[in-house]
């Protein structure tokens, strides 16, 4: 099986207006930063953006809230971009803040054709409202449901042409759990390798989750806080 | 009074060997700089990573690897990655031995607020509801009054919560408390404060039960 795919349109074919795009990375580590750059000269846009964090304000997701692509974010943490609270604040921006385990989870359960499932995230608190709770072994938990994605994409660092990955360091995060979590995935890697290359005890994800592959170049993988010691 | 770092020398005393622990952004970041010398614990970041090692030299600097702060770090020999989800199943499945995070409120009855001000910061909470919501062991870490002067040790938090009933130990710049039926227990004072002081900067109910030691750092 050969999964690879060369071109901007083979890597975006099927995106619509309005689509829910799940995004792998967490902060500036890991985003698909050639699949963004991708979406940005496109003219479509409205879209639910499903991702830990958006980016600042000239990379990662912000580029595509910079062009006003984006209607909705569900996210854990938006607190380095400027562009994106003036969106929020001025009402053009819808947000979902969510706990950052019950998003990996929700990307989990798409991924695995579980439906919902219970977590101790947030009960107590307005995350909790409106939805369902239940105690068990006298903890209280609530009930979070499975994202319902149209596209996920993700950066991985080697792949095969028949679509197994992995992950570099902490590059990992939420690239391998939306992988098969959305209709189609599409994942852009630095490395890639023949058909049985890659040691099979290594593959972090297998290919049966992957639809397209792109091998990337020339990644930017910019720094968010560069902290070094003397 | 304490400085920051004194309040992370603290709780660094409250490691045990073997721990696993997970720092949050902020004081708690510091706390790792003060690991007891017959103590081995392992830094967890919830992006991935068990294992967390010092700050980068120029050279050592890898774009890939960053804690949940954002920070570029290291990975110390015997380290592991690992993806969210399971990130979140170490903090979840109680796997996760102490976490240390900062707080804007903490209320009497254990109740925690540090993600969001309405109308005035929107950042999200990251993985704090995740980790408050499960964790055995907290402690906060914090000033004992906010920049206005108020206090922070409340009768019950104004702000948006991050969890309920989960916080037991709170480090803060004037003293050790611990929460018990719901009343904030003095245990220690820093160096040179008085019970007075820390009486007037505390807002919620406070018990004072025997003689309260300074801390020794």
């Amino acid at each position: 099986m050969n999964k690879q795919v060369h071109t901007k349109e083979e890597v975006l074919a099927g995106l619509g207006h309005g689509m829910t795009i799940m995004f792998g990375g967490f902060g500036l580590c890991g985003i698909p930063e050639k699949s963004i750059g991708f979406i940005s000269e496109t003219n479509l846009g409205g879209f639910h953006c499903i991702s830990n964090n958006a980016g600042v304000d000239d990379f990662g997701l912000g580029i595509l809230l910079n062009k006003r692509q984006v209607n909705k974010m569900t996210a854990s943490y938006v607190g380095e971009n400027a562009e994106f609270e003036r969106q929020l604040i001025a009402g053009e921006l819808e947000v979902d803040l969510i706990p950052q385990g019950t998003l990996a989870e929700r990307c989990r359960a798409a991924q695995a054709g579980i439906p919902a499932f219970y977590t101790p995230a947030g009960y107590g608190t307005e995350v909790a409202e409106g939805k369902e709770s239940r105690n068990f072994s006298g903890k209280n938990y609530i009930l979070e449901e499975a994202f319902v994605a149209d596209f996920a994409f993700v950066k991985a660092w080697k792949a095969d042409t028949a679509g197994n990955l992995i992950f570099k360091a902490t590059a990992r995060n939420f690239n391998p759990l939306m992988c098969g979590a959305a209709k189609i995935t599409v994942v852009e890697t630095e490395e890639l390798y023949p058909e049985g290359a890659l040691n099979p005890n290594e593959i972090h994800i297998p290919g049966i989750l992957v639809d397209r592959l792109y091998l990337g170049s020339a990644y930017e993988k910019r720094i968010e806080k560069l902290t070094v010691q003397e | 009074m304490l400085t920051k770092d004194q309040i992370a020398e603290r709780i660094a005393k409250e490691l045990k060997d073997g721990y696993y622990v997970n720092l949050g952004i902020g004081i708690p970041t510091l706390v790792a700089n003060y690991i007891p010398k017959d103590v081995k614990v392992a830094f967890q970041s919830e992006n991935g990573i068990i294992g967390m090692g010092p700050f980068p030299t120029k050279s050592e600097v890898d774009p890939d690897l960053i804690n949940a702060g954002k920070q570029t770090i290291t990975a110390l020999k015997g380290a592991s990655y690992f993806d969210s989800a399971m990130s979140f199943s170490m903090i979840r499945g109680q796997h996760v031995d102490l976490t240390v995070l900062g707080a804007m409120e903490v209320a009497q009855n254990g109740d925690i607020a540090n993600w969001k001000i309405p109308n005035k910061l929107i950042k999200g909470m990251g993985g704090a509801m995740d980790l408050v919501a499960s964790a055995e062991q907290i402690i906060v870490a914090m000033m004992h009054t906010n920049k206005a002067g108020a206090s922070k040790l409340l009768k019950r938090c104004s702000l948006p919560l991050t969890g309920v009933r989960c916080v037991k130990m709170i480090v803060t710049n004037l003293a050790v408390l611990e929460i018990r039926e719901e009343q904030f227990v003095l245990k220690e004072r820093a160096p040179g404060v008085t019970i007075d002081e820390i009486r007037k900067a505390t807002q919620g109910d406070l018990i004072i039960e025997s003689e309260v030691p300074e801390m020794q750092l």
